[in-house]
Parts: structure tokens; C-alpha cells; sequence
């Protein structure tokens, strides 16, 4: 198992570095540069010349590269022209809030997913089954940011059980119970709308797979000893179909990420998915770079974390 | 009779396909006993496995008709509550592909383990772990600790399938369906595992169902023989008076179609075709008279029917009186126009 991981890892690496420099050349082939957004008409021409040299954007790609390089490791992905701020400072706090909600929805989507898809996997083709194979087809069908909408209508404005947006309620201070439990309070609907429409892709998968376990040779042996029905299935059948449920973990945490992009902005939840929708339609550069270069990294470690649960789980790569 | 241990009778295991039900073993009677071998041969599809499935009680969606007396009590229809006292303890099966019959997941030895704790509750831990590295020894499997311990994948097909031979034999059951139990191995691995199997049954005593469509293995390890076509039963007999008396069209051309190297004639006879799919079986008449049209149709009985042609000797129809290799018949003819 060490082996495969550290071989993994190793694999990881030239991605990541090969992910940077396709941000770096989508950022260059931007129109602009660092100093559009200060444009402003009483600055000279020659003084913009000359903060470019400065700034060392004269410089060949490789340095430039370089330069940039080396201030994402320190931590620095440049300033926001539109909230003339470090970028570093102002994705810090929306991405703990996106990191919290995916979470959430993450535990939410196996909270519901698992077992509906159990169910409906052994209870293949009757009534139940139908019911939740039903709901799956709706899921698919209805896209999250209607459903978001209507979630937001029914239970923020017209029932007034959840707000209807912000992380957390203003005038709390960091660290108190009030704090806290207003943050999950906060985060409750947004979460929910996201796993009742992401988790039917769990549920469906995890059916067709109980489905086939069913069926596998090993099933018929662990009958042919004598187990019980409830045994077959808690000791054989779930074991083998949540396998690769499991082995999806890391990448459904990286789709969320991804996609609360829609939801965030339904219910005005400060994330980066919000910041990432603005940042495009405002042109600020450096902001949208950051954001791309910190989901394509995520969606890699996201991987990453999937073959690990994977090698951790299955024997047959566990061994080797 | 006391040394019988299984009694079929009239066994009829249907499956729907659509609206209706289609019987892939029809009006099977048959019985074992103790301490012997009982082969079941018969082409693909004739319905040799889901015989073996019935005793067992491992078909979810059949319809079973008829008695499967096991030790003097009817098993057929049991809930499965009571059948799983049966299973894996006094009724156990070997299967055909030991590459598929394991939980990947599980090790070696837990896989073991289950048939005991299911049926020892009161045997301490410690003691299923000695008895099973016993056991695995017994299987003739090399470094049975190490292996007790290693996944299904770390073993060949042999190993997997001596694997699946002790979890049959835990509980040292009385009666052991083997469905195929070599097909999936190398011809070598199959001598091993055939001698495995005689050693561990006349070890133990039991009652032997094997179900093979090599005839080689019949004559090495049967006692009796079942001939079966389209789900029926179409000839039955002890081995020695099954190959050296042949008697049904059926089970002439299974034996002739196998080519003997000392064989002074050096002919092989086949008989093309193959068992019709279960909804297109025959349902009337002599279910084989279509793969032999060269014979008369009055040869064939209306409702076929075995009969006893000498004691525990059974064949099925009339057929058989009537019955030659349309070779033999080219030959005849030849001969004539020669002559005359
Ligand atoms: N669960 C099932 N549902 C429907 N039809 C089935 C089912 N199981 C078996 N059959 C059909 O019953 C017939 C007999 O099948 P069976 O598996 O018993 O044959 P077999 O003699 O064991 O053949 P093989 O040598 O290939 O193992 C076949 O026509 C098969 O398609
Ligand atoms: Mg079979």
C-alpha cells in the first residue's frame, strides 16, 4: 500500500506543476495586465512604463513565471483590482465558508444517499425501490439552482425557518455558541438543496452496484454456508458495493467544491463560488486566476484522496 | 431404506420468463446414498445446476414442485430460516469457478470461519483458528497459517478452488454437491483436485453429487450415473453398466463422441445440436427425437417414460430399441450396393 501511495503522490506533483503553468499562460493570454484596473487617466503613460518595469512585467515568460511561482508559495497570488486588496485576504475567509458548506453537503449527500441506495438496491424492483428510483429521476431532471430557488422561497421567505442569506448572522462574535450555531443554521438549507439533488448520483450508483453484487458467485457461497439473509448483506453485499462509492469520496468532495458555485450565489452565501461568478463578470484577473489555480489543485488532491481510501480499502492494491 | 440419505422425487424446478413459468428440470426422480457418488452429466443447459440449486435451496425465483426428502425429512420449499441449518452444515456445495466464488474482500481465513461460527456457535475462537489451519492442511494447501491470512487474489485457481473444497467440508457434511468442481482448472490441478475429493469423501463418509460434463471424471469417480437431457432424467445406471451398456441415444452419442485412443474402430459419432433454451424445450414427446430425425417417429414412445431394463439400469422411451448412428446406417448401404 505504501508503494502505490508514494508512487501516487509522486505522480502528483508534475500535475500540479503542470496545472500551474496553464493557469500562468491562460492569465497571460488575458487581456491586460496587473495595472488596467489602475488606469486612470492623470497618470502618465512613461509613469505606467515605468511601474511595469517595477513590477518586473517586462521581464521574459520564465521569470515572470518564476516570480509568480515563487509568491503563490509564499502565499502571495497578487492584489484584486476591484477590491484593491491582497487576493490571499480576501479568499481566506470565503473559502473556509465554501470549504464548511461542501462539508456539510458531503455529509449530508451519504447521509442520504447511503441509505436510500442500500434500500433500493435490495429491495431491487419493488414498491420502496421504485419510490426512491423515482426520486433519483427527478433529482437528475431538476436543475439545483430551480430547486435552490424554491427552497429559498418556501423555507426563507414564506416559512422563515432559514435565512435567506450571509454565513452567519451579523453582530456575533467569532468563538461564541451563538456564533457557531448560527453558522450552521445558516448553512442547513444551502447544504440540504445541494445533497437532496447531488445525492441521487450516490443512490443510483450504489443501487446498481447492491444489484450486481447480488448476483456475484461469492453471494451464492456465503448462502450455500448457511448465512442469513441479513448476514449476506451486512458481511458480503455492502461491503463489495460500497467499495467504489468509497473510492469516489475524494472526487465528490472536489465536485462540490466546484459546484456550489450556483447555490452560493441563490442563497447569497459568501463563498468563492460567489467571488469566482463576480470576479468574471467584473474582469478582475488575478482573483479568477486564483480561483482556477485553487480548484484545479483541489480537484487533483481530490483524486489524490480517492485512490488513497481506495488502496486503504481494497485488498487487491492494499497487498501490492 | 436407512442408507438412503437423499430422496428426489418428481422434482419439477421452473423459472418464469415473462408470464410463464418453464421447467428446467422436469419430473426428476433420483437418490443418493450414503457414502457413494452420484454423477449427473448432461450438455450445457440441460439442467444439471439448477437441479443442484434445488436441493440447496438457492434459487430465489423458481417454482419447485415435487419432494426433496433429505434424511427422511422434505426440504424442498423450507423457509430458508430452517434450510440454513442445512446449508453449509450437513448439506454443503462446491461450484464451479473458484475465481468467483470467494469475497475478494475477506481473508482466507474469515471465510472459513463463517461456516463454522454459523454452525459451532460454542467453539472458542482460538479453537476455529486451529481447526481451520487443520482443515486447510487437510486440502493439501502449502503454509496453511500464511494463507489463513492472505486475500482470494494472492491464490491460483487450484488453491482457491482447495479454498472453497474446506469451507464445503467444515462441518463435515453428509451429503457435498460438487457442480462442476474442476471444468475451471487445468487438466493437471483437476487429477489433484479429484483425488482431493475422493480422499475427503471416503474420509468422511458422505454422500456425493457430481455434477461434470466430463466423462472422464464419471468413470474415475462415480458409482452411479444420471444422464440428463432438457432437464429430464434420460438414462440411469451404475457406471459400469452405464459405459459398457449404453443403452439411450442420448447417452450413446455422449460416450461416443468422446474419442478412446485404443479405440480398433477410431470413429467418433456427434450428434449436432444443442439442448434447445429453456422456453423452446420440447414438452411433449421424446424430448431427443429431434436431434436424432434420421429415426422413425413410432420408435418414440407418446409420454416417455424410464424403464427398467435390467435391476437399477432405468432408460427413458422406446427410442432406444431402435436406435443407430446414421454412419452405421451409410455403411449398411454401401455394403449392399457393394454386394449386390
Ligand atoms: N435463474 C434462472 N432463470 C431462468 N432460466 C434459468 C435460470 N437458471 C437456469 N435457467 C435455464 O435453465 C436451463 C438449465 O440451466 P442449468 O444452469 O441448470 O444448466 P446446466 O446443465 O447446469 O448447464 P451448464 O453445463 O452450462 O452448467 C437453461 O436453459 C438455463 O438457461
Ligand atoms: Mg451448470
Amino acid at each position: 500500500m505504501w508503494k502505490f501511495i508514494v508512487r501516487r503522490l509522486l505522480i502528483t506533483t508534475p500535475q500540479i506543476v503542470l496545472l500551474s503553468a496553464i493557469v500562468f499562460i491562460l492569465a497571460q493570454l488575458m487581456p491586460g495586465d496587473a495595472l488596467t484596473g489602475l488606469i486612470d487617466p492623470t497618470v502618465k503613460q512613461e509613469r505606467l512604463e515605468e511601474l511595469r518595469v517595477q513590477l518586473g512585467l517586462d521581464n521574459p515568460w520564465y521569470i515572470q513565471y518564476r516570480d509568480w511561482v515563487a509568491g503563490i508559495v509564499q502565499g502571495d497570488f497578487g492584489r484584486s483590482f476591484i477590491y484593491k486588496m491582497d487576493v490571499t485576504e480576501l479568499i481566506g475567509q470565503r473559502i473556509v465558508n465554501t470549504i464548511w458548506l461542501s462539508v456539510v453537503s458531503v455529509f449530508f449527500i451519504y447521509a442520504i444517499g447511503l441509505p436510500l441506495g442500500i434500500i433500493s438496491g435490495r429491495y431491487n424492483d419493488r414498491l420502496i425501490d421504485q419510490l426512491i428510483t423515482g426520486y433519483t429521476y427527478i433529482g437528475f431532471a431538476t436543475p439545483i439552482f430551480i430547486f435552490g430557488l424554491i427552497a429559498v422561497w418556501i423555507f426563507g421567505f414564506v416559512l422563515g425557518w432559514f435565512p435567506t442569506g450571509g454565513s452567519v448572522a451579523p453582530g456575533l462574535d467569532p468563538g461564541t455558541l451563538e456564533y457557531y450555531l448560527s453558522k450552521i443554521h445558516h448553512v442547513l438549507l444551502p447544504a440540504l438543496s445541494i445533497a437532496l439533488i447531488g445525492t441521487v448520483g450516490t443512490v443510483q450508483y450504489l443501487r446498481s452496484e447492491i444489484v450486481d453484487t447480488k448476483q456475484r458467485d461469492f453471494i451464492i457461497t456465503a448462502r450455500a454456508k448457511g448465512a442469513s439473509e441479513s448476514r449476506v448483506y451486512n458481511r458480503h453485499i455492502f461491503r463489495n458495493s460500497i467499495l467504489p462509492i468509497a473510492a469516489f469520496f475524494g472526487y465528490e468532495i472536489v465536485n462540490l467544491i466546484n459546484g456550489t458555485v450556483l447555490i452560493e450565489q441563490i442563497f447569497s452565501y459568501p463563498g468563492m463560488g460567489n467571488l469566482f461568478l463576480e470576479s468574471i463578470v467584473r474582469r478582475d484577473t488575478t482573483v479568477a486566476i486564483t480561483l482556477v489555480l485553487i480548484s484545479g489543485i483541489g480537484a487533483i488532491l481530490g483524486a489524490l484522496l480517492s485512490d488513497i481510501i481506495l488502496s486503504m480499502v481494497d485488498p487487491r492494491i492494499r497487498i501490492k | 431404506m436407512s442408507n438412503t440419505l437423499l430422496e428426489i422425487k418428481n422434482l419439477k424446478t421452473s423459472f418464469r420468463i415473462g408470464e410463464e413459468y418453464y421447467a428446467a428440470v422436469d419430473n426428476v426422480s433420483l437418490n443418493v446414498n450414503k457414502n457413494e457418488v452420484l454423477a449427473i452429466v448432461g450438455e450445457s443447459g440441460s439442467g444439471k445446476s439448477a437441479l443442484a440449486f434445488s436441493v440447496m435451496g438457492l434459487h430465489n425465483r423458481a417454482k419447485i414442485e415435487g419432494e426433496i426428502v433429505f434424511k427422511g425429512r422434505n426440504i424442498a420449499n423450507l423457509p430458508s430460516k430452517q434450510m440454513n441449518k442445512f446449508r453449509g452444515n450437513e448439506l454443503a456445495m462446491i461450484f464451479q469457478d473458484p475465481l468467483t466464488a470467494l469475497n475478494p474482500l475477506m481473508e482466507i481465513g474469515r471465510q472459513i470461519d463463517e461456516a463454522l461460527i454459523l454452525h459451532n456457535k460454542n467453539m472458542p475462537k482460538k479453537k476455529r483458528k486451529e481447526y481451520i489451519i487443520d482443515l486447510l492442511e487437510k486440502v493439501e494447501i502449502p503454509r496453511p497459517k500464511h494463507v489463513y491470512n492472505q486475500f482470494p487474489h494472492e491464490l491460483s485457481g487450484g488453491m482457491r478452488q482447495r479454498v472453497i473444497i474446506a469451507i464445503a467440508i467444515a462441518n463435515q457434511p453428509e451429503l457435498l454437491i460438487a457442480d462442476e468442481p474442476t471444468t475451471a482448472l487445468d487438466v493437471t490441478i483437476q487429477a489433484q483436485i479429484l483425488d482431493l475429493m475422493r480422499e475427503l469423501k471416503d474420509d468422511l463418509g458422505s454422500g456425493v453429487i457430481l455434477i461434470t460434463h466430463d466423462l472422464g471424471v464419471v468413470a474415475e469417480m462415480a458409482d452411479r450415473v444420471a444422464v440428463m437431457y432438457a432437464g429430464e432424467i434420460v438414462e440411469i445406471a451404475d457406471v459400469e453398466t452405464l459405459f459398457e451398456n449404453p443403452q439411450h441415444p442420448y447417452t450413446r452419442s455422449l460416450l461416443s463422441s468422446i474419442p478412446l485412443v485404443d479405440d480398433a474402430q477410431d470413429k467418433l459419432h456427434v450428434i449436432h445440436g444443442i439442448v434447445p433454451s429453456l422456453k423452446n424445450l420440447p414438452r411433449q414427446g421424446c424430448r431427443f427425437s429431434a436431434r436424432i430425425p434420421w429415426i422413425d417417429e413410432s420408435a418414440h414412445e407418446e409420454n416417455p417414460e424410464l424403464h427398467e431394463i435390467s435391476p437399477g439400469h432405468f432408460v427413458r422411451c422406446t427410442c432406444y430399441k431402435h436406435f443407430y448412428f446414421p454412419e452405421e446406417n451409410k455403411e449398411e448401404q454401401n455394403h449392399d450396393t457393394a454386394q449386390s
